[in-house]
């Protein structure tokens, strides 16, 4: 029962890709294949906290000064954040960029 | 040495699980499975075991609760056949992905349309490529043992693969035949308790049937694939185990006077017993016939088949399932591709027979032999006495 945190070769496969730390779903970053990503305009931003409410993910947090951010290790890029900011402060941008 | 009776195959195959002293049976009836599923339940019913009975609403769901049960570390039993098969097969490679051994008895049945409850091999040739070590058994004496001998090898650490037996619907499921039923003492002592590799409980977390992204799939599935080649090893000693207790030969490819043959035949399944007398009758006319019989279908025994052909000019391929559109039956292009890269390679020829339960005879098996002797088969492949 390897306690190893990921295999790198198929010998090294758990059988049945059994995994045997809990939680360790957490540490999948599902954000990878991300295309666009959200940039906060801090001037627009009136810290309603509509962004963090909708996002599907739950990947928006609250900073220090209450302005918002998405954890981009998680975040998919879907968009949704930017569409419910009334204010208009959340653009997407192309991850290339 | 165990007691030979008569008795209903069917009835022994779910028999043979008992003396596993299987867990959890989780079935669903099907036509000619039915006397499996129904004798499996009397047996939890008077309880004659320490198991539980799920009553499921299908196949897709007997082999979805066989799975969970066999996570938590029970022995476990299904049976199901032809369309039954079929609708788990979405669930087939999970059972062999997250390597839970369970055990399950097919009754080898056609698939639909037209409908047809008779016996070939249709369904489970849709299945060779679902992970499950895949055994044929010729007779009930041969089900009852790879029954037994299934669980040994399912629970073997070095293989945690689920494995299915076949067996001949109606052929070999509603025969009564005469067969040594092993006693509890000698299973017991052939099989120890199942002790699994890790099991589903609160106090010891584990995932199991967890998600792979596209840079770990291709590691697991080989991690699957070199598993399921390497039980090979493990099947041989097993059969190699049972033969000392028991006195009964398994090799994954078993010949009959193939040693000087000319020609020689493949069955799988029931038709190896008819096969031989047929290879009998030909010899008596001076033809030199051999056969092989296919034990061992997943992981495909291929130094074994090409041992057993060495010498031989013609193997007649006897196929009871059809792989539509493409090179011939399943069981001939997987022997067609074995034996492709030998220098003295035998002409491989493809006869497809006893669909849906239509008879074949000693005299069909001589006739075929001497067009494949003769080279006069309709070419690629034949279907073997089909009218028009």
């Amino acid at each position: 029962m390897s306690d190893k945190k990921w295999p790198e070769t198929w010998q090294e496969i758990n059988p049945g890709c059994m995994v045997f730390r809990p939680g360790s779903s957490a540490e999948y970053h599902t954000g990878s294949w991300r295309a666009k990503r959200p940039l906060w305009d801090k001037v627009k931003c009136i810290k309603c906290g509509l962004c963090y409410i909708y996002c599907p993910e739950g990947c928006i947090t609250e900073d220090a000064d209450g302005f918002f951010e998405a954890n981009l290790n998680y975040c998919k890029g879907c968009g949704i954040c930017a569409k419910e900011c009334w204010t208009g402060a959340i653009a997407m941008a192309d991850e290339e960029e | 040495m165990g007691k030979r009776i008569g008795i209903e195959v069917a009835i022994a195959a779910a028999e043979a699980a008992a003396l596993c002293r299987f867990e959890v049976a989780a079935v669903y009836p099907i036509t000619p499975q039915s006397h499996v599923a129904e004798h499996l339940s009397d047996i939890v019913n008077d309880g004659r075991v320490d198991a539980s009975f799920i009553t499921v609403e299908g196949e897709h769901s007997a082999l979805s609760a066989a799975i969970g049960a066999s996570g938590t570390g029970a022995r476990v039993i299904t049976a199901t056949s032809s369309q039954g098969l079929l609708y788990m097969s979405e669930v087939m490679p999970i059972a062999s992905g997250m390597r839970v051994p369970i055990v399950m008895i097919v009754a080898n049945r056609a698939v639909s349309s037209p409908i047809n409850i008779w016996n070939d091999h249709s369904d489970i040739m849709p299945m060779r490529d679902t992970g499950w070590i895949t055994f044929f058994s010729e007779n009930g004496q041969e089900a009852v043992d790879m029954v037994i001998q299934a669980y040994k090898v399912a629970e073997h650490r070095d293989v945690m693969l689920p494995v299915d037996v076949m067996m001949d619907g109606f052929q070999l499921t509603h025969m009564v035949e005469p067969l040594f039923m092993p006693d509890q003492e000698e299973v017991d002592r052939f099989l120890p308790p199942y002790v699994p590799y890790a099991t589903l409980h609160p106090d010891n977390p584990v995932s199991m049937g967890t998600l792979a992204m596209p840079d770990i799939f291709a590691e697991a599935q080989k991690s699957k694939d070199a598993a399921l080649v390497n039980s090979l090893t493990v099947i041989k000693e097993v059969w190699k185990e049972w033969e000392e207790l028991f006195g009964r030969k398994y090799e994954p490819v078993q010949t009959y006077l193939t040693e000087d043959a000319d020609v020689a035949m493949v069955t799988m399944g029931s038709m190896g017993e008819t096969a031989e007398v047929a290879v009998d009758e030909l010899r008596r006319q001076g033809i030199k016939a051999g056969l092989i019989k296919i034990k061992l279908w997943r992981p495909f025994p291929f130094e074994d088949l090409k041992k057993a052909v060495k010498g031989i000019r013609v193997v007649a391929v006897m196929d009871r399932a059809v792989s539509f559109g493409g090179p011939g039956g399943p069981v001939f292009s997987e022997i067609r591709s074995a034996l492709y890269d030998e220098p003295a390679r035998p002409a491989v020829v493809n006869f497809i027979i006893g669909l849906g339960g239509r008879d074949i005879q000693v005299v069909d098996f001589v006739d075929m032999m001497k067009k494949a002797a003769a080279g006069k088969l309709a070419e690629p492949y034949e279907f073997y006495g089909v009218r028009g």
